[in-house]
């Protein structure tokens, strides 16, 4: 199963307005798409798993994904994490 | 006249009217379902009709609140379609749940794994699902509540904990301030308060919620207190701040960034004192010139377990940036009986203000003060930390508590991460016993900071809480300026500065007199920060050290009080 770190560098982690943007864009996608942070996981379509991640500033995220579309969800939240929720 | 204590959560200060506000009972019958199909219909129904509620409360924060307001919403909106919680609700629906039931089970569920949730941010959150429980339970009960938006008349909101669909639906035109009996200075009264302007004040109590609606009622929101019943005394004095903080900020925030320099070319130091992340930029919008007071009690109290270092770290963290080279003073933990933290259960005292509180818990749980200093150390890097330890009686508690932060230092030099390299160390000044012995105590700091509020409480043997004896408690009492001036001579006769956090910092009447003295530095809220520069920037040096010298003979707090009025009108 496919699978990425991602390092989220946003002040508030994923929480409050990233969460919603992570969850909207894992949501857009067929394919079954979890995200782990500390041996713990969850869906990643699940704004409730998300949240209970407590994903903080500077944490690493593993997200992996399994369907028709793995690859593709997998691009769109890195491109997400990576640019910082279009944040400056 | 009635006075509770709470935390302080939006500063400012409003009189008014109570408006009580009591949701409306929900009872959730635990009757077994009629059939799964159906009550997954009902469930799905209401959920649509939350979706539909959420989209017009969106639009309408939008305008009213503004966007962080509304994005609130699409939290809520996400959460009604969550597929975890959709497939949690099918489970117990299929195992014979009634939708009211099962709504109330799993969201009970997803409430509780948020609220055992170490990190204050994200436990928090667990309001929204509390909020988005009560919208659906509404729905399937059909159930409509919607006092606060019939809100009519201007009013202080009292209520056990107001959740975003209370205050997105209430008539903000009418709203005058806060105080809830529930939350903490992360609630989403708090913030909302704070984004309004508005006074709050959190975590009042229980016994707020005895207060009649229409009871006139004084929100003090710097302070933390609601009085209600106030005598007439009481009200004009309450309406006199009010109009000086209103006034002196309109006036003087144009020059808020220009420093406080004297008409003989005098400059002290301006700084906020802050107690929240965020903070920092009211403080430097305000003029501030640093961070004098970072109370960081809001990481302690309420807690069941102890903030970790790397909890700790990334709450400072932002603080240090926003602030870059300026000045931050934190100050250790100041908790205790007055400042319930659950996880250090504090037994019953008797006198908790003279019991186990402040440095006197940090230096009997060495591990809880060492990893408060690791984690300032730490997100102090590379910026302008300073590093102040409260209510220090005695020389031998400012040894020990410098021999902590050596241990600090150590522990974090040995696992090789980057800290602050010089850290000016001070201690605040607010037991009586610390200023008489400032010049001993001035050889073991490199700053002192005078609390005053608790300078003055103990000096006075007056709490100021207790609206009995809280006459007494005025920090410009002779007494408690003597001690002031007795601080100021010590540090500076042995080459240290002082600087003063608490409220009399900000208070007008009493800055003529504390640059006499001789104060190198005023901390205060943010918003006296413009007015105080204002009126430092007026005034000589030298004709204020003639008024602090009078001051500190007169026979009580009214008679200084009078004399420094005097003394401005003379002069404006």
């Amino acid at each position: 199963m496919p699978e990425i770190k991602l390092i989220v560098r946003n002040k508030v982690g994923l929480h409050a307005r990233p969460a919603v943007l992570f969850v909207q864009a894992a949501q857009r996608f067929q394919s079954e798409i979890r995200a782990i942070k500390d041996g713990k996981e969850g869906n990643a379509k699940s704004f409730k798993a998300v949240l209970g991640l407590a994903v903080n500033q500077n944490d690493e995220v593993v997200v992996r994904a399994e369907g028709p579309d793995a690859e593709q969800a997998l691009s769109a939240l890195a491109k997400l994490v990576e640019e910082n929720f279009g944040e400056p | 006249m009635k006075q509770f204590k709470g935390i302080p959560a939006s500063p400012g200060i409003a009189a008014g009217p109570a408006f009580v506000y009591r949701p409306v009972e929900l009872i959730v019958p635990s009757s077994p379902g009629v059939d799964a199909a159906i009550e997954w219909t009902r469930c799905q129904r209401a959920m649509a009709a939350a979706q539909q509620e959420l989209a017009a409360l969106r639009q309408r924060a939008t305008s009213e609140f503004g966007e962080e307001e509304a994005a609130i919403f699409d939290a809520h909106q996400m959460i009604v379609s969550d597929p975890d919680l959709e497939e949690e609700l099918r489970a117990e629906l299929e195992a014979g749940a009634c939708a009211e039931a099962a709504v109330e089970i799993v969201y009970a569920r997803a409430i509780k794994t948020f609220q055992d949730m170490d990190d204050p941010f994200f436990r928090s959150r667990g309001m929204d699902f509390v909020d988005v429980r009560r919208r659906l339970l509404c729905l399937l009960l059909g159930i409509q509540d919607r006092s606060l938006a019939e809100l009519d008349t201007p009013a202080i909101i009292l209520a056990q904990d107001l959740m975003p669909s209370d205050t997105a639906q209430m008539n903000k035109a009418m709203v005058r301030g806060f105080c809830t009996a529930g939350g903490g200075p992360l609630s989403h009264t708090a913030i909302l308060a704070r984004n309004l302007g508005l006074p709050a004040v959190v975590g009042a109590g229980d016994g707020i919620l005895g207060i009649s609606s229409n009871t006139p009622s004084i929100v003090d929101g710097g302070e933390g207190i609601l009085i209600v019943d106030a005598g007439e005394d009481v009200q004009a004095a309450y309406r006199e701040r009010a109009a000086v903080t209103a006034g002196s900020v309109s006036a003087a925030r144009a020059q808020a960034h220009a420093p406080a320099v004297t008409q003989d070319g005098h400059q002290v130091e301006i700084g906020a004192n802050i107690g929240l992340p965020g903070e920092e930029a009211d403080a430097l919008q305000a003029g501030a010139e640093g961070i004098g007071l970072l109370r960081t009690e809001f990481l302690f109290v309420g807690r069941q377990t102890a903030p970790s270092e790397e909890e700790q770290f990334k709450a400072y963290l932002p603080i240090f940036e926003a602030m870059g080279d300026r000045p931050v003073i934190a100050r250790t933990l100041d908790i205790g009986g007055d400042k319930p933290a659950p996880f250090l259960s504090v037994p019953h005292e008797d006198n908790p203000y003279l019991g186990w509180r402040a440095i006197r818990i940090g230096l009997s749980q060495p591990e809880l003060l060492k990893t408060q200093l690791r984690a300032l150390l730490r997100a102090g890097s590379g910026h302008n930390l300073k590093i102040m330890f409260p209510m220090i009686a005695t020389i031998e508690e400012i040894e020990a508590a410098r021999h902590l932060l050596d241990e600090a230092r150590g522990e974090l030099e040995a696992r090789g991460q980057a800290l602050a390299g010089l850290v000016e160390v001070g201690t605040m000044v607010e037991v009586p016993s610390a200023a008489l012995m400032a010049d001993h105590l001035a050889t073991q700091v490199d700053f002192f900071s005078i609390g005053s509020n608790d300078l003055t409480q103990y000096t006075l043997a007056a709490d100021r809480g207790n609206p009995a004896v809280a006459g007494l408690t005025d920090s410009l009492h002779p007494a408690v300026l003597r001690l002031v001036d007795q601080v100021i001579r010590s540090a500076h006769a042995a080459g240290i500065w002082v600087g003063l956090c608490g409220e009399l910092a900000g208070d007008l009447t009493a800055i003529p007199v504390l640059l006499g003295l001789g104060l190198d530095e005023f901390s205060m809220g943010a918003a006296a920060i413009p007015g105080a520069k204002a009126l430092i920037r007026r005034l000589s040096r030298s004709e204020a050290q003639s008024l602090a010298g009078e001051a500190l003979s007169q026979p009580n707090a009214r008679s200084v009080r009078e004399l420094v009025q005097r003394w401005m009108s003379d002069r404006t």
